[in-house]
């Protein structure tokens, strides 16, 4: 009954998903050398993100809004006993996903270049970790079998598991662990629905499969009560893995004990995992149960914008803090995902790329300041903005694209969110709304805290003792420390080169979204024909008035 | 003369010595074993044992496999309707005989444990105080307490290898159990595998009152169970006025005879089968005579008595009591909840990695019991798939268990494994991948295993039950997860335990393992295809 072809197909994405594995493999036997290991581990990163952009540069848009779901398909039978495929394929929501990750990674190898690893650890390790990382990662964003991409889901966590348990920060182990229970639960409640689906196929087309087109296509002749069941399994999972609230609490602990670079990864994309499973399989896939649920899931986003807003400012730590904020910007995310109108759908999908933009940067300039300090408390560090004044333009920027000001990539999306929930969930868009102004508030105030003001805070004061600057307790002249670069100096060369490619995204994709949407509307408007809903505001409107 | 010839001839039943080789070369090959155990001198002993033991295994393996090549779909049955050689039969055999393989490749090795893991009695290291060359030990140690090696002072050390005999009596016992047809021939073949079992569990070279312990707690409750399975047997006698299992199905479908025979008899035959296949809350042996026993041997055992008690257990439930199937499921889901809670719950609680392992094994045969009870094709072919992976990633797990060792022998406690990573990179990896598949991740064929058996559940109408087993996986993955903590996360201790180099045999067996637990989770194809050749026939 399987529709999907058996006899293969481009094999882009196939090169794709296994060259990240290939670079994890060869790490092995590079691993007592560990400039070389570097070199290669980023060699394949860049290569990466090469084929990625030829990807999305071959990609047909004209092709996606004439019908075509998912370009670059590949299949071939898996176990015929099951019904699976190993097939994959992406629509342009799973391409802006694979191409977020694609982009990533390579700066984040640089950033992780120089980085002090807990004793015992090796770089080359570390870098094989990121990369069989990387290819979880698009495996599940490419998966287009159901049961392949559950088998990506639960892999993913095994490499996150042991960057967070072994190069982690102090109290690693608690954080990793809980990580892993808190997705391993998720996945096998998804297990149960997965199972469940298949046998629902079994049932409507004779043969079982998982085949995602086939699932879709008896979505709508399924009984509204089983559909809320298996809907159920699959959204927990995913709103654990998104974390909405009250699934969110092993969030703070994994991205704070997380090293930054895993940090940036678990909250900028792996955590996306679990709203593009909303848009790609929730909704497609059980309709009604969709609509009959959305209630419940838009309640629970406006909490978790509200309340992670508000956790996050009363926050210590600085990598707690951005996982709070992120806890807010995902009930953004769900809200637009469960309004069911293509703007909002399109703006869900944007502020998942975004967020990840900037989250990621957040992440990456705390991860400067501990470089610097050795302390994760906001309280150590006080006026940086005069010993390292690019430093502190780059966590303003940062901070700016986390609050959505006007110009930076995050307004666009949250535009579209709120302007297109509004039309069917007017309360709940309203609530969201405040959360805007939360946000000003906590970024503000973590600015102030950290960059203004003179220069105090135990951990900038160490630095500088450590550098020879300044006595103890002495105010010292910022001007002849930063003029001596001890201590506490600005961002070097390797730093920009992180950091450098995300501005530029940041800013341009804040004035010139088109090209990103362009590629999200098209498979945007075929998820709100699978659901089946009329769309509020026909697309074209605002969408069309933002480019 | 002439009263003998007015007698008809008692004419023998037609036998299909084909479709029983494998069986019968296990039989003989034990019976010669015994025969190499009296005649041969000592030291000529283990090299015979091991060499006519992997020959034995590997001919009955041809047989097999000749036999399979050629057999009928529907199966056949022979020995006057004794055995019944099916699809599941045959399945079962080739799963035992390679999982026998892989635990008499670790009970052969002697490279681990110096002379090997068995000896028989306590007396042989007091004679170390006679030779005072011998001892490795400081000087002042007990010589109760010092470990020397079997055998003569001076002597080469050698092992106590009456443990050959004694497995491949319990493997043809195990091969037969699965293939009985009828109640009388199953409780035969239940007491030709437990007795063996029972002798070697106490065979411990190390630790030889826990080993002892064990196997007089395992003989006494197993005894105990045989008698159940005995008293059921009887009671479904007296039911249905035959043993056979077809004949019990026919007798259940509308007579007007009462169905508390026929379900008293049941429930003290299956108490009986659980009770082998450690399921909860029969498990109670299950810990301690894991912990005690050998390590090989417990390898064996939870291997290959889970795949036979199960296989039984399968054919009893499917072709005696297929059709009553709705009187007596609400019970049996009462017992796989038991099971999985127990294995899932208790499992968190243990500091040993044996007893933890078998708690475990408890929470596995939960599982199992969700494909048992699907009466369908399906319900038979997971769990035939789930036995055969499980069994070759749980002997696997103990052939690495058996490796991580300190002065006391194998340092099972979990302390000790602590920083494993650090020392013996190979080894914590490998124990990492074994301990995700007993935990089910995909790509291991613990998941493709709980797949196969957990949609098999749902089709057949177990949706409860599947998210009960679903939640009791995430449980038991935690306890997995703490050792896999362990190793790569924690510092290691002052005193930790050394990782012995493995000899061949071991290496073969936990390869063996290894790759078969990675195969059957990314193509598990061809043998999804052999669980699924044919149904069973009564």
């Amino acid at each position: 009954m399987s529709t999907a072809p058996d006899t293969g197909g481009n094999v882009m994405l196939l090169v794709l998903l296994l060259l990240p594995v290939v670079g994890a493999l060869l790490m092995y036997p590079l691993r007592r050398n560990v400039p070389a290991a570097k070199a290669a581990a980023m060699a394949t990163a860049l290569l990466e993100f090469v084929l990625v952009v030829v990807t999305w540069v071959g990609y047909s848009t004209d092709a996606a809004s004439s019908g075509e779901r998912f370009q670059y398909v590949f299949s071939v039978p898996w176990i015929p006993a099951f019904g699976t495929h190993l097939a994959v394929g992406i629509d342009g929501i799973a391409l802006v996903m694979i191409a977020l990750t694609a982009f990533l990674v390579p700066g984040l190898m640089l950033f992780a270049w120089a980085e002090k690893l807990p004793e015992g650890r090796t770089a080359s390790g570390y870098f094989a970790l990121l990369l069989a990382t990387e290819a979880t990662l698009m495996g599940v964003f490419t998966a287009t079998d159901v049961f392949l991409f559950y088998v990506f889901f639960e892999a993913m966590l095994i490499p996150m598991y042991f960057l967070i348990g072994r190069f982690g920060g102090p109290n690693r182990q608690y954080a990793s662990v809980k990580f892993f229970l808190y997705s391993l639960l998720g996945g096998l409640i998804m297990l149960a629905s997965l199972i469940g689906l298949y046998v629902t196929s079994a049932d409507q087309l004779g043969a079982g499969t998982f085949t995602w087109s086939d699932l879709q296509s008896i979505a709508q002749s399924t009984p509204t009560s089983t559909q809320i069941w298996l809907f159920l399994g699959f959204f927990v999972a995913f709103a654990i893995k998104a974390p909405l609230v009250p699934f969110h609490t092993w969030l703070p602990d994994a991205g704070a004990e997380a090293p930054i670079v895993a940090a940036v990864l678990l909250v900028g994309v792996l955590d996306k995992v679990g709203t593009f499973g909303f848009l790609r399989y929730c909704l497609p896939l059980f309709p009604q149960a969709s609509q009959v649920l959305a209630p419940l899931v838009l309640v629970l986003a406006v909490i978790g914008i509200i309340y992670g807003a508000l956790l996050a400012v009363g926050q210590k730590d600085m990598s707690r803090f951005v996982a709070y904020t992120s806890i807010a910007h995902f009930g953004f995310i769900a809200l637009g995902t469960f309004a069911f109108s293509s703007q909002a759908f399109a703006g869900a999908t944007l502020y998942m790329v975004n967020h990840g933009l900037s989250t990621g940067m957040l992440f990456v300039m705390v991860g400067l300041l501990v470089a610097r300090g050795g302390s994760r408390l906001i309280s150590d560090y006080g006026g940086v903005s005069k010993l390292a004044p690019l430093l502190a333009g780059c966590l303003l920027l940062a901070g700016m694209s986390s609050l959505a000001l006007p110009g930076t990539n995050s307004f666009v999306s949250e535009f579209l969110v709120l302007v297109g929930s509004f039309p069917r969930e007017p309360v709940a868009t309203i609530i969201a709304t405040v959360g805007i102004i939360f946000a000003a508030l906590y970024i503000l105030w973590f600015y102030q805290q950290t960059m203004q003001g003179p220069v105090r805070g135990n951990a900038v004061i160490r630095a500088l003792e450590a550098g020879g600057v300044g006595g103890p307790g002495a105010m010292i002249d910022p001007a002849v420390a930063a003029e001596r670069g001890a201590g506490f100096p600005d961002l070097t060369k390797r730093e920009i080169g992180v950091l450098a490619p995300l501005v530029v995204v940041i800013v341009v994709l804040g004035f010139f979204p088109g090209p990103v949407l362009d590629v999200i509307n098209p498979s945007v408007q075929a998820t709100i024909t699978e659901v089946g809903l009329p769309d509020p505001v026909p697309a074209g409107g605002v969408v069309g008035g933002v480019r | 003369m002439i009263a003998l010839a007015q007698v008809a001839p008692l004419t023998a039943p037609p036998i299909d010595y084909a479709a029983i080789a494998p069986l019968l070369v296990v039989l003989g090959g034990a019976c010669v074993s015994v025969l190499f155990e009296a005649f041969l001198p000592r030291h000529q002993r283990w090299p015979a044992q091991v060499a006519l033991s992997v020959l034995v295994v590997a001919v009955a393996g041809i047989a097999l496999g000749v036999y399979a090549g050629s057999a009928p779909v529907a199966g056949i049955v022979t020995l006057a309707s004794a055995l019944s050689v099916d699809g599941p039969t045959l399945f079962l055999w080739g799963t035992l005989l390679v999982l026998g393989f892989g635990s008499l490749l670790l009970i052969a090795d002697r490279s681990v444990e110096p002379g090997g893991a068995f000896i028989a009695s306590a007396v042989e290291r007091a004679s170390v105080a006679a030779a005072p060359g011998t001892t490795t030990g400081p000087t002042g140690v007990d010589p109760e307490h010092v470990d020397r090696s079997y055998g003569a002072p001076g002597e080469a050390p050698t092992m106590q290898t009456e443990v050959f005999p004694f497995v491949l009596f319990a493997l043809g016992g195990m091969m037969a159990f699965v293939a009985a047809n009828d109640l009388l021939t199953m409780f035969v073949a239940l007491e030709v595998l437990s007795l063996p079992l029972y002798l070697v569990c106490g065979l411990a070279r190390r630790r030889r009152l826990l080993s002892q312990e064990a196997a007089v707690k395992y003989f006494l409750l197993g005894a105990f169970a045989s008698a159940f399975f005995l008293y059921g047997l009887a009671l479904l006698y007296g039911y249905a006025g035959s043993v056979k299992l077809v004949a019990i199905a026919t007798a259940a479908v509308g007579t007007p005879r009462s169905d508390a025979l026929l379900f008293g008899g049941l429930a003290l035959l299956v108490v009986g089968l659980l009770f082998k296949g450690s399921v909860g809350p029969f498990h109670t042996w299950t810990p301690d005579v894991y912990q005690g026993a050998p390590t090989p041997i417990t390898a064996f055992m939870a291997a290959c008595t889970k795949v036979a008690a199960f296989g039984a257990l399968l054919r009893v439930l499917h072709v005696a009591f297929g059709s009553t199937h709705w009187e007596w499921r609400g019970v049996m889901w009462a017992v796989a909840i038991a099971s999985m809670v127990i294995g899932a719950v208790l499992g968190l609680t243990q500091t040993d990695l044996k007893r933890m392992i078998a708690y475990s094994s408890v929470a596995h045969a939960g599982f199992l019991l969700l494909g048992v009870m699907a009466i369908t094709p399906e319900g038979v072919s997971s769990t035939l798939f789930y036995l055969l992976a499980y069994g070759f990633t749980t002997l696997a797990v103990f052939g690495v268990i058996s490796l991580v060792r300190n002065a006391d022998g194998e340092a099972t406690h979990l302390s000790q494994w602590a920083g494993l990573a650090k020392r013996s990179p190979i080894l914590a990896g490998v124990m990492t991948f074994l301990l995700l598949g007993l935990a089910g991740i995909p790509l291991t064929s613990g998941f493709t295993a709980k797949f196969a058996v957990f949609s098999a559940a749902l089709g057949d109408g177990m949706a409860p039950l599947v998210v009960i087993a679903l939640v009791a996986s995430a449980v038991a993955a935690f306890f997995y997860l703490r050792v896999i903590v362990l190793m790569y996360f924690s510092e290691t201790p002052e005193d930790g335990p050394t990782v012995t180099v493995p000899g061949a045999f071991t290496t073969v067996a936990i390869t063996l393992g290894v790759v078969v637990t990675l195969l059957l989770g990314v193509v598990p194809t061809l043998v999804l295809g052999w669980a699924g050749a044919g149904g069973l026939t009564g």
